[in-house]
């Protein structure tokens, strides 16, 4: 029986010399490319704070953008769109992705089960420019540019993401539950609805916050759909703005003012993306 | 909990008595996961009648043709074809080993205390948005490739390099050599474009990679190391063999990834729809046209156009997706899919 032999390993004296070269040449290769792997996320960190934390203030909250070429304002119409779409967003992904998930997972032996999981696995990979110009085509030829039309398009970028996490999670749920269930005389969507479901509530939670996070910092599909506003807007049917849309514009401003709230919105936009994924990564591992 | 319950049979089966409001439970459950087949097709159609003109009226030379000119209204996508392919398929190549390497680090080298941050951190990388990686490209990186480039004024036997490339240039081909001589001077270009793509796809094929290394069993580890393996020998002949389709899905993800990745290549590529010339010089690939160009595009023929560059961006995802999935699928052992 193999035992660990780890520890037994020969002594690195009976090794020949060009094996123990090799060996620590590739060590230290290995550890170069995981430093030069890390030092993007810590350098982009690193520039947002120097370059965007002196930017947010009350005014970068409250205020929107200044006029071009002029100084001061802040990206409140940025922060109130995102948080608006975001939420609608949430509606159709929770709603179409959880059920999504409910179906792959607690009907297994459905016929039409495999071409769900398929094309929600490819949906998946769709880049959110094309869901963009599906949005584009199917809301916005018709009804003009809308924050529903944004919200729409980051919703269908959701939906693959959840269903696939909620599938995963209900499928930890043990058999032994459901039949437990069944066995008191529950119809099965009773059991699914209250007995299955609550107990895999934390996983499906987490899923959607990873979701969130996904969508939250995507400005592709919203460019043809929700198209940004510079005003505060609180009617869905009219062009809305998002954070990662402001983030683009002045990021490609010849304004320096207008680069620096883009460097603002990028580290409370980053800040925000690191926390929700944190805190999701804390609540799947106390499981 | 001290008897094994033996009981575990094929998922149950819904009784008699409660048949009928289990069907519609099954029905709605059904109605609501239809949709995400609701929207694939609706996307077909939908893109599909969107680029019929263009499909039209220029046929398969879309996709062979070079000019790509909203002025004259002649459309060919080559040249974005051709930038999609070579970012895509160069950030790959330069991302893969370091990828690997990361994921053996995590996985084979660290102390736990160390692996679990490093992996996190890796994984946050993914979660950093397009646009500040392109924001970040525009600030930091961009300056740094201007100022290497500019230098091609500041001597004179680089000056006539350039001056012969510049002529070869506007007649419409390239030398290899010309190839590596700026075109550009504000650092925005191709190689731009590349270098940030292989920072943004890194962390797909490394988290694919990193639990693909940990599912090769520990006796495979233990048989070499028992021979007399250094730990570098075990990795190349006994862990990587086995984790090799593994980590070959997951470099397919990263490819689908990179094909459709838009803002930051839109923002930092140069934007140029000639014919490429340059390693550092103006480009553009399908989805930073669309980011790009959309928006603008009056012009009905125009805007089919660049809808035709999404309809094909779409089938190569889903061609790409499908065959990772294929892959990634059949190395899942039956218990954890």
């Amino acid at each position: 029986m193999t035992t660990s032999v780890h520890t037994a390993a020969p002594a690195g004296r009976t090794l020949s010399p060009a094996r123990r070269m090799q060996n620590m040449l590739m060590g230290g290769l290995i550890l170069l490319a995981t430093l030069l792997v890390v030092a993007p996320l810590i350098l982009i960190f690193v520039y947002l704070i120097r370059e965007g934390l002196g930017a947010i203030n009350a005014d970068f909250f409250t205020k929107v953008p200044a006029p071009e070429g002029e100084t001061g304002g802040g990206l409140a119409n940025a922060i109130v769109g995102s948080v608006q779409m975001l939420a609608m967003a949430s509606v159709i992904g929770v709603l179409v992705g959880v059920s999504g998930g409910i179906f792959l997972s607690e009907y297994p032996r459905h016929p039409l089960m495999p071409t769900i999981r398929m094309i929600s696995d490819v949906l998946a990979g769709i880049p959110a420019i094309v869901m963009g110009l599906v949005v584009y085509s199917m809301i916005v030829l018709q009804f003009g540019f809308s924050g529903f039309a944004g919200a729409l398009a980051l919703g269908f970028l959701m939906m693959p993401i959840v269903v696939r996490t909620t599938e995963e999670v209900l499928k930890l749920v043990p058999l032994t539950v459901r039949e437990a269930g069944l066995a008191l005389g529950l119809p099965k969507w009773l059991v699914t609805l209250r007995i299955v479901l609550p107990a895999a509530a934390g996983g499906i939670v987490t899923g959607v916050m990873l979701a969130l996070a996904r969508v939250a910092g995507e400005a592709a599909p919203l460019l043809f759909t929700a198209f940004g506003n510079s005003a505060i807007n609180m009617d869905a049917s009219r062009p809305m703005s998002a954070l990662p849309l402001e983030i683009f514009r002045g990021a490609t401003s010849a304004y320096p003012e207008n680069q620096r709230l883009a460097k603002a919105g990028a580290l409370l936009l980053i800040t925000l993306i690191f926390l929700t994924s944190l805190l999701a990564r804390r609540a799947s591992r106390r499981k | 909990m001290s008897e094994p319950t033996q009981s575990v049979t094929r998922p149950p089966t819904p009784s008699s008595l409660s048949s009928r409001s289990d069907r519609w439970f099954e029905i709605i459950i059904l109605a609501l996961a239809s949709i995400i087949v609701l929207v694939f097709l609706l996307s077909i159609y939908l893109l599909g009648t969107e680029s019929w003109p263009a499909l039209q009226r220029f046929g398969l030379e879309f996709f062979t043709q070079r000019t790509w000119n909203p002025v004259e209204g002649v459309f060919g996508a080559l040249a974005m074809i051709t930038g999609t392919l070579l970012t895509s398929l160069v950030a790959l190549a330069i991302s893969v080993p370091l990828a690997i390497a990361s994921a053996l680090f995590v996985a084979e080298y660290a102390p736990r205390w160390l692996a679990n941050p490093v992996g996190y951190l890796i994984e946050l990388l993914a979660a950093v948005p397009s646009v500040v990686y392109g924001l970040w490209a525009l600030f930091v990186i961009a300056p740094v490739l201007s100022r290497w480039e500019q230098g091609y004024f500041q001597s004179p036997d680089k000056l006539e390099l350039y001056t012969s490339c510049k002529n070869l240039w506007d007649s419409g081909s390239t030398t290899l050599q010309c190839f590596f001589v700026p075109s550009s001077f504000d650092g925005r270009g191709l190689a731009l474009a590349i270098i940030i793509l292989t920072v943004m796809i890194l962390p797909y094929t490394a988290s694919v990679a990193r639990d693909v290394i940990r599912l090769v069993p520990q006796e495979q580890r233990e048989a070499m190391y028992a021979l007399g393996a250094t730990k570098w020998e075990v990795i190349s002949r006994a862990i990587l063999p086995y984790a090799r389709a593994g980590i070959m899905g997951g470099v397919i993800l990263a490819l689908g990834r990179a094909l459709g990745e838009t803002l930051a290549v839109a923002m930092v590529i140069g934007d140029s729809q000639d014919i490429i010339k340059s390693l550092f010089g103006g480009a553009s690939t399908m989805a930073s046209v669309i980011a790009n160009q959309f928006g603008d595009a009056q012009e009905s023929l125009h805007r089919s156009s660049v809808v035709t560059l999404g309809l094909t961006l779409f089938f190569l995802s889903v061609i790409v997706n499908y065959v990772a999935r294929l892959i990634i699928g059949r190395l899942t052992p039956k218990g954890i899919q």
